[in-house]
């Protein structure tokens, strides 16, 4: 799929609601490094997610930005892969530095963040990257356009 | 007026006219989406869709175990693209590298392309499971007539002695017309030299079959002049340098580009396209978000010169670029065997010794006169589609009339403008269709997003449901498990 700015963000903010949860439901039992009781660590789990879609509004603005120097107005497969790198870092450094510290208590450890953000954010490229055509066949020609 | 005539009519709701892969993903689409073969026909000269491609990719220098230059998820048998080509090539050769470049392409990697083969054998598994055989209608389709009650005629020739008429004509609600390129062009001055001289065999075109030239240079070195920059020349090139390799050849290559790329080229740090050695460098036929991304939603709204404009500046000759391919041209410039010049070549003839004498003048007023023994035009200039008689009777006859770049003006949905008639519509998709609203026509992705919007569209006239999300998956499984529709 090559995108366009809203097929952009349709596309994460729905896979993150669909694949996205359903893998945070399934890993949260099992993410490291958690102590507080499982409906906390669900929430937080949630959290985190909800504060992956919301800074990815903003990421996929400056993704699209970039893409314009491309000739292709292509974003190659390892760009959406690759892109977890700067995207986490941030996540966990807005976690860390008390900015969102407010909305999502307790902060989540290292290891059970970065355990839950590449799981979801590489089921969510590997979905992106074949399946999702099946149900929606009309998403790839729309520039990833759900609606 | 038909009957009255004795001639057979038909009546079918859906004809595609063309049998190749135009009309194959149509009707692969339609069967997906629940219309039974009784209600279909395809009208064809050829017996299998790949047939003229095939043809055409071989001649081109793709035999079936090379690649074509496509992308791994445009796949004309499965019209979800997934699992894609190199998902399926990685499982059967149990090559996960493949996995590796299409996921590092075109970064790391040349971009991942099929085997044509792999094309070959996935559409006549496909053809086989939605029983195109049944649906195909050997003959030669002389006109598209509106008819006055609404629909339309579609006059055919059978071959002979397999029908008592002549003629049979078929009266459909739906027409869809794919009959792809109307014909090769020559570029001028070779057209005067293979009519003068009678000629034919030693300036030929990269899509006529010419094994006779690299079987000539295997016999005693040669030379050979190449005429063009895209992907055909590209291909043509590689034979060269294969044969010179394996079998140590002497041959020398001299390439005429009439446009020379020496580097990036385009008017804002926002368009512009790699270049380098002649040559401009691009994946695929067109930039990859035609298919879906950003080109395709802003061409969508352009009309008129506003569209042709678009087309022009993403437009040009152009040719992967591909490690393989830059070593070879490498290689052959150091060796001094092969020569990439810029160039008009005004006229060729006769040379004394009987080969053929190239007057090449350049930008910079530098005449050369390279003596070759074969010219190879590998422009892949296409003809008008008035040179076809279906289309030349459509724009004189059918309502039909020319889109801003000269071809078949179409709508979003590519139903024909101009030729609606009664209930019926009148479809046409591939390369008679460019400079439409949509770009990428001639293409295996274009013609599936061409049968997708005729598919949708045949929805909303209630002659097919339209297919949602749960009948997507459903009839995925069966793609996946070769069941029939």
């Amino acid at each position: 799929m090559v995108p366009t700015l809203f097929g952009r963000i349709q596309t994460r903010l729905f896979l993150l609601a669909t694949v996205g949860v359903v893998v945070t439901a399934l890993i949260v039992p099992v993410l490291p490094g958690l102590s507080g009781p499982l409906s906390q660590d669900y929430r937080v789990a949630f959290l985190v997610l909800a504060a992956v879609a919301v800074l990815g509004v903003v990421w996929e603005l400056i993704y699209h930005f970039l893409m314009q120097f491309r000739w292709e107005k292509d974003w190659p497969t390892l760009f959406g892969l690759l892109t977890l790198v700067p995207e986490g870092l941030l996540l966990f450094f807005l976690l860390r530095s008390g900015a969102i510290g407010s909305l999502i208590d307790p902060v989540p450890p290292a290891s059970a963040f970065w355990t839950q953000f590449v799981v979801v954010w590489i089921c969510v490229w590997l979905v992106s990257n074949g399946p999702m055509r099946v149900p929606f066949i009309r998403w790839r020609f729309r520039g990833g356009r759900v609606l | 007026m038909v009957a009255a005539a004795g001639i057979p009519m038909y009546d079918i709701p859906f004809l595609s006219v063309g049998g190749g892969i135009g009309s194959f993903v149509t009707l692969d689409y339609l069967r997906v989406y629940g219309v039974p073969t009784s209600q279909m026909r395809v009208v064809s000269n050829i017996d299998h869709p790949w047939q003229t491609y095939e043809f055409l990719t071989r001649c081109s220098q793709i035999p079936r175990p090379e690649r074509i230059r496509s992308d791994s998820s445009s796949r004309p048998d499965n019209l979800w693209g997934f699992p894609s080509y190199a998902l399926e090539e990685a499982w059967r050769e149990k090559n996960p590298l493949f996995l590796f470049q299409i996921a590092t392409e075109p970064i790391l990697n040349d971009y991942w392309t099929p085997r044509a083969g792999t094309v070959f054998r996935n559409l006549e598994r496909e053809a086989k499971r939605i029983n195109y055989w049944d649906m195909l209608v050997k003959g030669q389709v002389r006109m598209v007539r509106r008819r006055a009650g609404g629909g339309y005629f579609t006059v055919v020739t059978p071959p002979e002695g397999t029908a008592p008429t002549k003629r049979i004509v078929f009266r459909s609600r739906f027409v869809h017309i794919a009959i792809g390129y109307p014909g090769l062009k020559f570029l001028p001055d070779l057209q005067e030299f293979r009519q003068k001289h009678g000629d034919y065999q030693h300036v030929v075109n990269a899509y006529e079959p010419h094994e006779q030239v690299y079987e000539f240079l295997k016999t005693r070195p040669g030379t050979v002049v190449i005429r063009g920059g895209g992907i055909v020349a590209s291909r043509v090139l590689q034979r060269l340098f294969d044969d010179r390799e394996k079998f140590g050849l002497q041959t020398q290559i001299i390439h005429i580009f009439r446009t020379f790329v020496t580097g990036s080229h385009g008017p804002h740090i926002w368009s512009r396209r790699k270049g380098g050695d002649g040559w401009a460098y691009q994946g695929f036929n067109y930039p990859k978000s035609v298919w879906g991304g950003q080109l395709k939603a802003e061409m969508r709204k352009l009309e008129g010169p506003a569209r042709a404009q678009k087309y022009k500046e993403m437009g040009g000759t152009n040719t992967p670029w591909r490690r393989h391919w830059q070593e070879q041209m490498r290689a052959g410039r150091s060796g001094g065997y092969y020569h990439a010049v810029q160039g008009t070549v005004e006229r060729v003839e006769r040379a004394p010794d009987g080969r053929m004498l190239s007057y090449v003048r350049s930008k910079d007023g530098t005449v050369r006169e390279p003596v070759s023994d074969y010219i190879i035009d590998c422009t892949g200039l296409e003809a008008d589609i008035a040179e076809h008689r279906i289309f030349a009777d459509l724009l004189r006859f059918g309502g039909a009339y020319r889109n801003p770049v000269g071809r078949l003006e179409v709508e979003r949905h590519f139903e024909i403008k101009g030729t609606a008639s009664g209930d019926g519509a009148l479809y046409a998709s591939g390369s008679a269709t460019l400079g439409g609203y949509f770009p990428g026509v001639d293409t295996f992705l274009g013609l599936q997003i061409a049968a997708q919007e005729i598919a949708d569209d045949l929805s909303r006239r209630g002659f097919c449901r339209k297919m949602g999300p749960l009948r997507s998956t459903s009839q995925w499984f069966k793609w996946a498990f070769n069941k029939a529709v």
